[in-house]
């Protein structure tokens, strides 16, 4: 043990970054896959139906664990197709400007109270920069394609994120004026004490507002106007096929789970148990943080999918008129109240 | 040549590249980008001078939000490129001359006789839990909170002025209230009757 | 009041739970699903799956070539030839559906005044080359003989109402 702790310590820091970057990378990926399944089959089972069960490994069908698999060699071998009068190096460069900043936030992401790749100071700041940069790929796919349901859906996409950003980005104040950090690890460490030191309570619409804003900037139903499949095709990707389609799909997956995770991580304290404080404590002391946070994320990432299942998509102006007259001034109110409950050091959470 | 150089040259390379671009590329669309990569790059810049706040910021507002806005109606243009072309030569002298004064400027205001090293020190490197953006904060909120106030105000003027472009009424618009629209129940709009069937008519 | 209560109502998202609640309720209970190939749902005897000609009893074919249905279908998939047999009866030469033509409206076994022409319950089959939709005399003559048993048992339960 400890020969491979100094083996570590001699590697040069790139390839040690490099490795822990593969150790992240692996897992999210491999929970893309199996999130579209996971999808297929809560949805199914929401309809009455089964969902994928029939591709399995080595002849068994076991409940169609190996769908996502078969179906990630199909798109790897199917032709990519440029449309004629399309741009093709920005038709090509679109779907990895979707993926990147789903990927990149990770970086400054702690999964634990030691586990983070970059203990960034303005942690909070880069993921709203790095989610704000992933609209460049909805909108650059949908002009590069030269092709109009195309342009539809970027337009409709660019509209609605810039709406949704702001109550995000308001709601993303709130936690820093409560927590009185911009680091991720510190936001967490400030909720420490139980369950009802999370921020949830104290910031309950900002909760709400920063997942149905989330929601909405992955274009995600009922706000998916950017697919809006029975009126635009498919909106912004209908012109991509193969990879380039797969990897925009798994932006999209990879959006909803950062989402996830970042809402667990900031409004229901991360990898805190949530049976600190109680007298329950002692007994799950042995359960690794990592545990809890991805218990946690798995919360949202289901209710990304029951909200699928149950809602009808929005009407435009509706998305509009959320985003910019019920969001925006909420956020702006709570704002002012967690200001006041921080100067007037409201217990328990600001004592 | 450290790393922290090599990044800045690298970063100062692709900033005036992307710059160049923007005023020479002929579609609108392609110059809008490639003003995005300038904006990214100048983050970097600032990032290497330990600007972190400030070149987050540049990225989130600018990048995520303004240059957004830019391409959105940039790519409603209807680009006809031949006409953009026209009259670049016959403006060239003009503006080779005003962009020459410009730098003339520039280079008499900014130049090493008066921003040298010798009239302001190297500054030190910050420590590692040093926070650019509490400092920032509590240099905007104590010492210019009134310079503050003011540009916030400026802003607000503009906010009001730009939604007051917006509120005019016009009779002959289908617009839908959806605050009445939800309010709607079933039973205000339809009413279940009860009544005996009729007799067939012979 | 009305209004308050209303906007109370929206403004908690009242509505949407309990739609939430639905689709929440659904998900626990058992699929409907039928795993199509180990299970198969019930057939009537009224199904209108492939085509059929029978014979009577004795081994006589049935049809007489009388072209009622010929006349009566709507998508004009069935094409019939006839002459006199050496015995001097009327028998069909030629009787071909077009199964891409088809559209299983089964009026064809409606008109039949001889109950010849009938639809099975048969729904798996599938053509691999161009011209194997044709159904010809001797592919439902075929049909009708493998199936008699079945058809005279489908007919029988189905002769109150027709």
């Amino acid at each position: 043990m400890d020969g491979l702790i100094a083996f570590w310590n001699d590697l040069p820091v790139v390839v040690r970054v490099l490795l822990k970057i593969v150790v992240i990378m692996l897992p999210l990926m491999l929970m893309v896959a199996y999130y579209t399944y996971l999808e297929r089959k809560v949805i199914g089972h929401m309809q009455v139906r089964m969902g994928p069960n029939r591709v399995g490994f080595f002849g068994f069908r076991m409940l169609g664990l190996g769908q996502p698999i078969a179906d990630a060699v199909k798109l790897m071998f199917k032709e990519i197709i440029i449309p004629s009068g399309a741009n093709k190096v920005l038709f090509l460069i679109a779907p990895m400007l979707s993926i990147a900043p789903a990927l990149a936030a990770w970086a400054v992401f702690p999964f634990d109270a030691e586990w983070v790749l970059a203990d960034v100071n303005a942690g909070l700041l880069y993921v709203l920069a790095l989610t704000s940069l992933g609209v460049y790929g909805v909108i650059i796919a949908g002009w590069a394609s030269n092709s109009k349901y195309s342009l539809l859906g970027a337009m409709r996409s660019a509209a609605q994120i810039v709406a949704y950003e702001i109550p995000m980005g308001f709601a993303l104040v709130g936690v820093l004026v409560a927590a009185g950090s911009l680091n991720l690890r510190e936001i967490v460490l400030a909720q420490q004490g139980s369950l009802l030191h999370w921020f949830w309570l104290p910031l309950l619409p900002m909760f709400m507002i920063y997942f149905v804003s989330g929601v909405a900037e992955t274009n995600r139903a009922p706000f998916d106007v950017a697919e809006g499949e029975s009126e635009i095709v498919a909106g912004f990707h209908v012109e991509y096929s193969g990879m380039t389609f797969a990897v925009f799909f798994l932006a999209e997956y990879a959006n909803m789970i950062l989402i996830s995770a970042l809402t667990a991580l900031m409004f229901l304290g991360g990898w805190l148990s949530p049976f600190q404080g109680t007298a329950l404590e002692g007994a799950f002391d042995w359960v690794p943080g990592i545990v809890w946070l991805l218990g946690k994320t798995f919360l949202f990432m289901f209710l990304f999918l029951w909200f699928r299942a149950t809602f009808p998509r929005y009407r435009y102006d509706q998305i509009m008129r959320l985003g910019w007259k019920v969001f925006l001034p909420i956020t702006i109110v709570w704002i002012v109240v967690i200001g006041a409950m921080k100067v007037g050091q409201l217990p328990w959470w600001f004592d | 040549m450290s790393f922290e150089k090599i990044l800045f040259c690298l970063f100062a390379a692709l900033l005036i590249g992307a710059a160049l671009m923007v005023i020479t590329r002929r579609n609108p669309v392609h110059s809008v980008l490639f003003l995005v990569l300038a904006f990214i790059n100048s983050a970097g810049l600032w990032m290497l001078a330990e600007a972190e706040f400030l070149a987050i910021a540049l990225v989130l507002v600018y990048v995520g939000a303004v240059m957004v806005l830019f391409l959105f109606v940039v790519m409603m243009l209807d680009i006809n490129i031949a006409e953009l072309r026209a009259g670049f030569v016959r403006n060239l002298p003009v503006a080779l001359v005003v962009a020459i004064v410009m730098v003339a400027e520039l280079v008499m205001v900014l130049g090493p006789e008066r921003f040298g090293l010798a009239h302001y020190a190297k500054p030190e490197y910050k420590p590692a839990d040093y926070s650019n953006t509490a400092e920032l904060g509590l240099a905007l909120f104590n010492q210019h909170v009134y310079a503050f106030e003011i540009a916030a105000v400026i802003l607000l003027v503009g906010i009001v002025a730009a939604i007051s472009l917006t509120l005019r009424h016009r009779p002959d618009t289908k617009y839908l209230d959806p605050g009445r629209q939800v309010r709607v129940r079933a039973a205000d709009r339809l009413r279940v009757i009860k009544m005996k069937a009729e007799e067939k008519a012979r | 009041m009305k209004r308050v209560i209303d906007y109370i109502r929206s403004l908690f998202l009242f509505e949407l739970l309990r739609g939430l609640g639905l689709t929440g309720r659904y998900m626990l209970s058992r699929p409907f699903t039928l795993e199509y190939p180990e299970e198969k749902a019930p057939v009537s005897p009224r199904f209108r799956g492939l085509h059929a000609l029978r014979r009577y009893p004795n081994g006589e074919e049935r049809c007489i070539a009388c072209k009622l249905c010929e006349a009566v279908c709507p998508a004009l998939a069935i094409t019939i030839e006839a002459e006199p047999r050496e015995d001097g009866s009327r028998r069909t030469t030629r009787y071909d559906i077009d199964l891409f033509k088809c559209i299983f409206c089964g009026f064809c076994e409606e008109s039949c005044p001889v109950d010849s022409i009938v639809e099975t319950r048969i729904y798996e089959y599938h053509f691999e080359n161009r011209g194997e939709q044709i159904m010809t005399k001797g592919k439902l003559l075929a049909i009708g003989d493998q199936y008699e048993e079945q058809l005279a048992a489908d007919r029988a339960a189905q002769a109150v109402v027709r």
